[in-house]
């Protein structure tokens, strides 16, 4: 294969789509899709169709293309315009019906090119334009809209309309990100179901009726959705535009890979678009295991951060106070150096690695240990879980949290942090029966949709988690939360054991930090609890982008590549590597910022981390960077922690490299590049392997392929998961490792494209340049018979019988297993005060946004929620100045009132420009708390 | 003569003195029809509705108590009353409701009785504000005197009936779109299947939706059997039949009277009904069931007004409202101003229906401004065509419900019977009938 | 700008109080509102938007859909002209222009001082008694250009005030018995215990307070010719 089918990923040219999947989220009155067949014939011919599926959807399958504007695969049918109308035979002869919304049933005999369907649906598409003001030269839909296309195929060909067309100001803004051109509007109600049906915001809805009919918001509330670039992407016509986007460029100019979204853990599939080297668009791309074609905003509209001004383009070195440009050489001199005197005294901390592919931290993890002879690498900021309860508890996907009879989460707002899994488990709850109960110190975007909400104390999760696992009766409250909930919840645990599911666990845990102001030792011991109930697995809730893939590849102290505990792999890897491994388990980052601000550190490598902003304790990890002998930075931008740094190298980002991804579940997907790197940055592995040349190790590494071979001889997890899985047709929806033998032998069939789901992908693919593209026309991809022995891949080959044929050859290392026993956190008294809550949103003061500037601003004002009865005792309005106090520290912002929140917990939104919360956590404590008095108020 | 022999059924008290009062209801007799069902079982009075063969008054005309039969059997069951009555030229249920309410409240009763609904609502059309305070009044009054609510007249029988009024959208008269807006949504009809409410209706649950006048039949049934009812009328159509009269007639107004055993000649015509067209013109055409049926000419006058003569004629009966039009109407301009109601009153989410409606009304306007084509009538034809395919009736359709295929007919008709009044237009570069009468929007233009 | 004031605030939960799903009672709701404002205020609609469990959004979505529902301020007297056919054959556009010159307006414009607004209707269902209109939705029939005059003239001085009620006003008798229904119903309609003061739990008998005010019938022209059950068999 060559190095240019390599790069991207495969997709056959469809002019017309054929959906393999059927219809999700059907309406009630259609008969649940079963396994069973029905035969049914569509212009003449017979064909096979799934019992209860949409006329339309079955057709697609038959390659019987039927036009449409309303339908959407990932919503539900509504047949309102009217577009795929067909002919079906009935006991009165043909009826006109619409395919989108009639199941077919056995016998059904279909016309869709009859006389009269075509009539119909020329003349649903002049009605269409009566109203349309035809200004396809300067809308951005131009070129790649379904109303084009389906015009040029089934229109009349001209219009006979030569009255005066209705007006209405042209585009609006109802959002900072989306404008509204209701001249286009054909009425389809996409966006506002989506809003309403799939995003659970219903921020925008149709106003006025008959043809005065628009899409609205309601004065002076936006539509401040965290999915609205949803809406634009599914809109069939120009009518609704991205800001970022609009005017950028004509879709015909535009080169197009498909990759994996990176901003946070969920990894979903999207097409990515360029012109002139620049990135101007990502379309969410249908990965049925996955995001199901949606994007949230931040990872659709936060790629123009790689080109911000804080974008680091040549490397840095430290003279004197200032940082200054220095050339490749001099910059990797510089930090060998430094780094090797540190090697022999006090040692090297590495911090950070969730931002590189897969490959990048593999090697990065690799030179950690052999070359920096360190094991205190930590990819988490000590703002997760540790990596032992993430990785040796039993690791569920997606589809089965969606198909489970319960999910618990144990988590943060993944509304905010994960938010297309927010989607998934919102549509797993309202469509599909499966009951959600939350163990949350504050509501979350999910609350609405939870039949049970345990309001704990912070820092008091395990003893929760402990009272909900057990059979004991309740007496009184747990951790704060009623006894009556606690059986509440005990019954839904109960029942799930009695419904058990479909295919998979009763039961999926939703596991990640509830809150940064709570040690993250409650989580592990929770979790220890709930991985006691019957038939339970575990989602990570983990949310920075590549961290999965960190962890797997051993970025994160005392785990080795593959998810190998340190002790367990030591031989084996010595073996491999051929380099002695750290004798001890390292630090985390904690304990690396606590031994550096003492001056113990010989060295703090930050590779793509900012503990200024990320690590929940400001004041310690200041105390860190500035007690730390010597810092290297490798990042993509300037960020606050890099400005400490000695020497900055700087990084390729997203887009500009290849490489792999991991996601919540463990899915390796492709990371295609696209563009350009910006000015001379490197990617991370090349970063590394140069450190490592110069402190006398030569990795040998050349290209991503070398890595990966490598990865596939020496992690047990990716054993068999060859490249040409991952990049091939494979690419979209990936392979979950660790993946045995069947899957990777599985026969998997192209899904092309649905061009009128979501426009904008097929047809720039018509038109791009990128030849890649070209090339790969395959349908479908087996394994060539030769390179694939199925007893190769089992996951996690069994070791060689001792003495046999592998002399010397150590035994594969076995993968972490359930996670140890935490210690009983101490039950030191809290401080008298409000346990502080805090976590992330999605507009914060992170770089991915700050470095974007059309998001800049989206970020909220901090502000502390409080229960009302809070303020009142206080004698504070809502929106005054309100003082808080830690162990840490003193932050004012305004006090807001939130009737939900239980009356001893105060929240604070993270790292929000002008306030953040990392001011006042303790790291050290099992929960943070706060005094709060009133501005100037007698202090 | 079989005009005045039959008895009134729905209209006896109208012309008492506060009819709408309990008092009076209760002097003529009130609630004895609903005293006398609940010693009956719900099957005998489904039995007997059967018998008495009511069809549907609402305009679709189909036997209540077949529909009733039609139920899932699932609880709840509801009851809805569908008192929006929007249609053009039909008035007789706002006649109802504001002259007898406890007419229909009592057979709303009924009905709720034998179906066992859990709930009735009446939705009534929210521009009829006094039939709504009449119709309230009646239901606090008829709650206090035990008719209502609780263990109803001592009986095992329960029911609550709540009121709701309308906000101004003809569509909300469609069944479907009428439950969705008395689930507080916009007035959207559903899109089928489902094809009854009776399967699947208000809140998803079975529900009967029946028009204002089809129940307030009921008490007089209950009291003088199926088999009276149904001695009346001929063939499908059987009883009484409130028809209203509009247009070009001496005296407009609602007649109640035996179905199937006048013609529109007798209606139109006969001194104590219609009393002739207005200043003794010519009949010119009839649009003999709401403006969405085809217009028929004089020469149907003898042609009797019940559902299945109507239909023989490729028209329809519809909610019986009858309007006769003289030889001084512009028929472009009868067609314009009644496409243009459709196009109003379109919910918007059928495109042939959005767009064609206002397509229509533009071209009409144009030919009755004087600046149309000769193409243009084809054009009509086309757009017609394009909403409801081959234009014939009953009609085909392209969209969800038969609101966007109620404008082709006037339009289709009007140009069958007229074409040269159409081509007059055109040629003369103007509306050849008197300008007096010209809207004033189009004389303008 | 105003929220529904306690009075109907109250009215609005005795509403959602007997539907089975609250959002069934928004329409009714915004009746209040608009009867309380005369119009559809923004502060009304996100009120009763909290009270129903809908967005603001969706109340406008819902309310527009409907033409009775206003969203700035109207007339004191809403003039609704019908024009459809059986009022457009007896020369309901010689009365609607004959407004429109009268009044100054043109439909949906407001006269400068105020007092009327004027809108080109659809079908009023009073088809017997053509050409009519309503005034803030009070019927009046067979009006001619004259009896149009006497009809302004009378509602500017006020002489209509007891029958024609501020606009906004759709009804003014209210409901005074809340669910009642118990026994076999009763778990159909399990908000009947939510009703609180409103309900007799038990088999008692219910109250009524009767209609608040005497009802006014139909006009026909002019404030002096009441004509009852007017749309009965024929005009005299
Ligand atoms: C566009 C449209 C408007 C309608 N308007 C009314 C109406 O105002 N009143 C009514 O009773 N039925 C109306 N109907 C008929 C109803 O859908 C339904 O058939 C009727 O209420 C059933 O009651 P019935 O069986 O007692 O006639 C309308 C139907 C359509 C398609
Ligand atoms: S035909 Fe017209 S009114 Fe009926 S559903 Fe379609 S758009 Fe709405
Ligand atoms: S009606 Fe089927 S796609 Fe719109």
């Amino acid at each position: 294969m060559s190095e240019d089918t390599r790069n991207e990923v495969p997709v056959r040219l469809v002019r017309r789509p054929l959906v393999t999947e059927s219809a999700v989220g059907t309406p009630p009155p259609a008969p649940a899709a079963s396994g069973e067949t029905v035969n049914i014939t569509i212009d003449g011919r017979s064909v096979e169709a799934k019992a209860g599926q949409w006329i339309i959807d079955a057709a697609d399958e038959a390659g019987v293309y039927i036009p449409r504007f309303c339908y959407h695969p990932r919503m539900k049918p509504v047949g309102m315009c009217r577009m795929c109308l067909v002919e079906v035979e009935g006991p009165r002869g043909p009826t006109l019906m619409p395919a989108c919304y009639n199941p077919v049933a056995d016998g059904m005999t279909i016309h869709t090119k009859s006389d009269k369907a075509v009539k119909a649906q020329e003349g649903v598409l002049e009605f269409l334009l009566v109203n349309h003001p035809l200004d396809c030269p300067v809308c951005d839909k131009g070129g790649e809209c379904p109303l084009q296309d389906q015009t040029l195929a089934y229109g009349p060909g001209e219009s006979r309309f030569v009255e005066e067309k209705r007006h209405w100001e042209k585009p609006i803004p109802i959002s900072d990100l989306v404008y509204l051109d209701r001249e286009r509007c054909i009425q389809c109600g996409r966006c506002v179901r989506f809003a309403d049906e799939v995003a659970g915001d219903p921020f925008i809805d149709f106003a006025e009726r008959g043809d005065r009919t628009e899409v609205a918001i309601f004065a002076g509330q936006p539509y401040g959705s965290n999915f609205s670039g949803n809406v634009v992407q599914i809109c069939p016509v120009g009518a609704l535009t991205a800001k970022p986007y609009r005017f950028k460029a004509r879709p015909w100019d535009l080169q197009q890979v498909e990759s994996t979204c990176t901003t946070c853990a969920v990894g979903c599939r999207s097409a990515v678009q360029a012109s002139s080297n620049e990135v101007t668009r990502l379309i969410g791309v249908d990965s049925d295991p996955v995001n199901w074609g949606w994007l949230c905003d931040k990872g659709r509209f936060a790629f123009p951060a790689a080109a911000g001004s804080t974008r680091l383009s040549v490397p840095l070195v430290r003279e004197g106070n200032e940082l200054v440009e220095a050339t490749w050489g001099a910059a990797l001199a510089r930090a060998a150096e430094g780094l090797a005197r540190a090697r022999r005294s006090g040692g090297i901390g590495v911090i950070g690695g969730a931002r590189l592919p897969n490959e990048d931290a593999y090697v990065w993890s690799k030179t950690a240990r052999m070359v920096f002879g360190t094991d205190s690498v930590d990819a988490q900021l000590g703002d997760g879980v540790p990596a032992e309860t993430i990785l040796g508890l039993p690791r569920a996907t997606i589809d089965e949290a969606a198909r489970a009879a319960l999910v618990i989460t144990v988590a943060p707002d993944i509304k905010e942090e994960l938010p297309v899994l927010y989607l998934r488990l919102r549509h797993a709850v309202r469509e599909q029966g499966t009951q959600l109960v939350e163990l949350t110190p504050a509501p979350t975007g999910l609350t609405p949709y939870a039949a049970e909400t345990a309001f704990y104390r912070p820092g008091e999760l395990a003893a929760l988690a402990a009272a909900v696992a057990s059979s004991e009766p309740v007496t009184g409250d747990v951790a704060g939360v009623a006894g009556a909930t606690i059986e509440a919840v005990r019954a839904h645990v109960a029942r799930a054991a009695e419904v058990g599911s479909p295919s998979g666990p009763p039961v999926v845990v939703v596991l990640g930090r509830p809150s940064l102001a709570e040690s993250e030792a409650q989580v592990a011991a929770a979790a220890h609890v709930l991985a006691g109930l019957p038939g339970v697995k575990f989602l990570s809730a983990l949310r920075r982008g590549n961290i999965h893939g960190a962890l797997d590849f051993g970025l994160s102290p005392g785990v080795l590549p593959g998810r190998v505990g340190l002790d367990a792999g030591r031989e084996w890897f010595e073996y491999q590597w051929g380099a002695p491994l750290p004798a001890e388990r390292g630090f985390d980052t904690a304990a690396m910022l606590n031994e550096s601000s003492r001056g113990r550190m010989g060295a703090l490598v930050l590779v793509g981390a900012d503990p200024l902003t990320d690590f929940p304790d400001s004041n310690l990890a200041l105390r860190g960077l500035l007690g730390a002998r010597f810092v290297v930075a490798v990042d993509t931008h300037l960020n606050a922690s890099v400005r400490h740094a000695d020497v900055v190298l700087p990084a390729s980002a997203w887009a500009e490299r290849r490489g792999t991804f991991t996601n919540v579940e463990g899915r390796i997907t492709w990371l295609s590049q696209l563009v350009v790197e910006h000015s001379v940055s490197w990617p991370d592995w090349m970063i590394a392997s140069e450190l490592a040349e110069r402190m006398g190790v030569n990795l040998a590494f050349t290209c991503l392929e070398d890595i990966w071979a490598e990865i596939e001889r020496v992690s047990p997890l990716h054993h068999g998961v060859h490249y040409e899985l991952l990049s091939g047709i494979r690419a979209r929806d990936g392979v979950v490792v660790p993946a045995d033998a069947a899957t990777i032998a599985q026969t998997v069939t192209s899904r092309p494209l649905d061009p009128m789901a979501d426009p904008g992908i097929a047809s720039a693919e018509l038109h791009r340049i990128a030849p890649s593209a070209l090339l790969v026309t395959s349908v479908e991809m087996t394994p060539e018979p030769d390179s694939i022995d199925p007893s190769d891949h089992v996951a996690y080959p069994e070791p060689p019988p001792s003495g046999a044929s592998g002399e010397g050859v150590p035994a594969v290392p076995r993968p972490l297993g359930a996670p140890p026993v935490p210690a009983p956190s101490g039950a030191a008294p809290l401080a008298q005060g409000l346990r502080l809550v805090t976590r992330r949103t999605m507009w914060d003061g992170g770089t991915q946004v700050q470095a974007a500037a059309q998001l800049a601003g989206l970020a909220p004002d901090p502000a502390v929620r409080v229960n009302p009865a809070v303020l009142a005792e206080m004698g504070t309005a809502e929106g005054e100045m309100v003082v808080l106090r830690s162990s840490r520290g003193k932050l004012t912002v305004p006090a807001a009132a939130d009737a939900s929140l239980p009356a001893g917990t105060a929240v604070l939104t993270w790292n929000l420009p002008g306030g953040s919360a990392g001011d006042l956590v303790d790291s050290a404590a099992v929960a943070t708390t706060v005094t709060i008095e009133a501005h100037g108020g007698g202090s | 003569m079989p005009v005045t022999d039959a008895p009134k059924i729905v209209t006896r008290r109208l012309r008492q003195d506060r009819s709408w009062t309990l008092e009076s209801y209760l002097a003529d007799g009130g609630y004895q029809g609903l005293r006398k069902a609940l010693t009956m079982t719900p099957q005998e009075i489904h039995d007997s509705v059967n018998t008495a063969n009511i069809l549907g008054r609402g305009g679709a005309g189909f036997e209540a108590g077949r529909k009733w039969g039609m139920l899932r059997q699932e609880s709840p069951v509801y009851l809805t009353i569908n008192g929006d009555e929007s249609e053009p030229a039909t008035f007789k249920d706002h006649a109802l409701i504001e002259g007898d309410p406890h007419q229909l409240i009592e057979g709303a009763l009924i009905c709720a009785y034998v179906i066992g609904a859990a709930q009735i609502f009446l939705y009534v059309r929210g521009e009829f504000p006094l039939a709504l305070e009449r119709l309230q009044a009646a239901l606090n009054d008829a709650y206090g005197y035990g008719a209502v609510g609780h263990r109803i007249f001592g009986s095992d029988f329960s029911v609550d009936i709540v009121v709701h009024p309308g906000a101004g959208a003809y569509i909300c008269g469609e069944e479907t779109a009428l439950l969705e807006s008395l689930e507080g949504k916009r007035g959207y009809p559903r899109i089928k299947p489902p094809f009854f409410p009776a399967v699947m209706g208000l809140y998803g649950a079975p529900t009967i939706v029946n028009n204002v006048e089809t129940v307030s039949n009921l008490p007089w049934v209950l009291l003088n059997g199926g088999d009276s009812f149904a001695a009346l009328g001929d063939g499908r159509s059987k009883g009484t039949k409130l028809l209203a009269l509009a247009g070009h007639v001496k005296r407009p107004g609602n007649y109640e009277l035996e179905w199937a055993k006048v013609t529109f000649r007798d209606l139109i015509f006969d001194p104590r009904l219609g009393g002739g067209i207005r200043d003794d013109n010519n009949l010119k055409a009839i649009i003999p069931g709401g403006v969405s049926s085809p217009w028929i000419g004089p020469e149907h006058l003898d042609v009797s007004l019940s559902n299945e003569a109507i239909a023989g004629i490729g028209s329809m009966a519809g909610s019986g409202s009858v309007i006769p039009m003289d030889h001084t109407t512009c028929t472009v301009r009868a067609a314009w101003r009644i496409v243009r109601f459709f196009h109003r009153e379109s919910c918007g989410q059928c495109t042939p229906c959005r767009e064609g409606g206002g397509w229509l009304e533009k071209v009409l306007e144009r030919i009755e401004a004087g600046r149309g084509r000769e193409a243009d009538l084809d054009l009509l034809m086309d757009i017609c065509d394009n909403i409801s395919p081959g234009v014939a009736w009953p009609p085909a359709q392209t969209t969800i419900c038969v609101l966007g295929p109620s404008m082709p007919p006037s339009v289709a008709a009007g140009l069958r019977m007229f074409k040269d009044e159409y081509l007059a237009h055109v040629r003369e570069g103007r509306c050849p009938f008197p300008p007096d009468r010209l809207p004033r929007r189009l004389a303008r233009v | 700008m105003p929220r529904l004031n306690p009075d109907n605030l109250q009215r609005a939960l005795d509403l959602i109080a007997l539907y089975p799903q609250p959002r069934s009672a928004l329409i009714p709701i915004l009746h209040i509102l608009q009867e309380q404002d005369g119009y559809l205020s923004e502060d009304g609609m996100n009120h009763v938007g909290e009270l129903v469990g809908l967005e603001a959004v969706e109340v406008r979505g819902t309310a527009s859909f409907y033409d009775m529902f206003h969203f700035e301020p109207v007339g004191r007297y809403l003039i609704a002209v019908c024009t459809n056919i059986a009022c457009m054959l007896q020369g309901a556009y010689r009365l609607l222009e004959h407004a429109e010159e009268r009044l100054g307006v043109a439909p949906g414009g407001t006269t400068a001082d105020g007092m009327f607004t004027l809108e080109d209707a659809e079908c009023l269902a009073l088809c017997g008694n053509a050409p009519c209109l309503t005034v803030n939705w009070r019927f009046f029939g067979d009006v001619d250009p004259e009896g149009f005059d006497a009809l302004t003239d009378d509602l500017r001085n006020g002489r209509l005030d007891d029958e024609v009620p501020p606009h906004g006003t759709l009804i003014r008798v209210r409901r005074s018995v809340g669910l009642a229904a118990a026994g076999p119903t009763d778990e159909a309609t399990p908000q009947s215990a939510e009703v609180g003061a409103d309900v007799d739990a038990g088999p008692a008998p219910h109250r009524s307070t009767g209609p608040a005010v005497e009802l006014s019938t139909h006009r026909t022209t002019t404030a002096t010719n009441v004509v009852d059950a007017a749309h009965l068999e024929g005009r005299q």
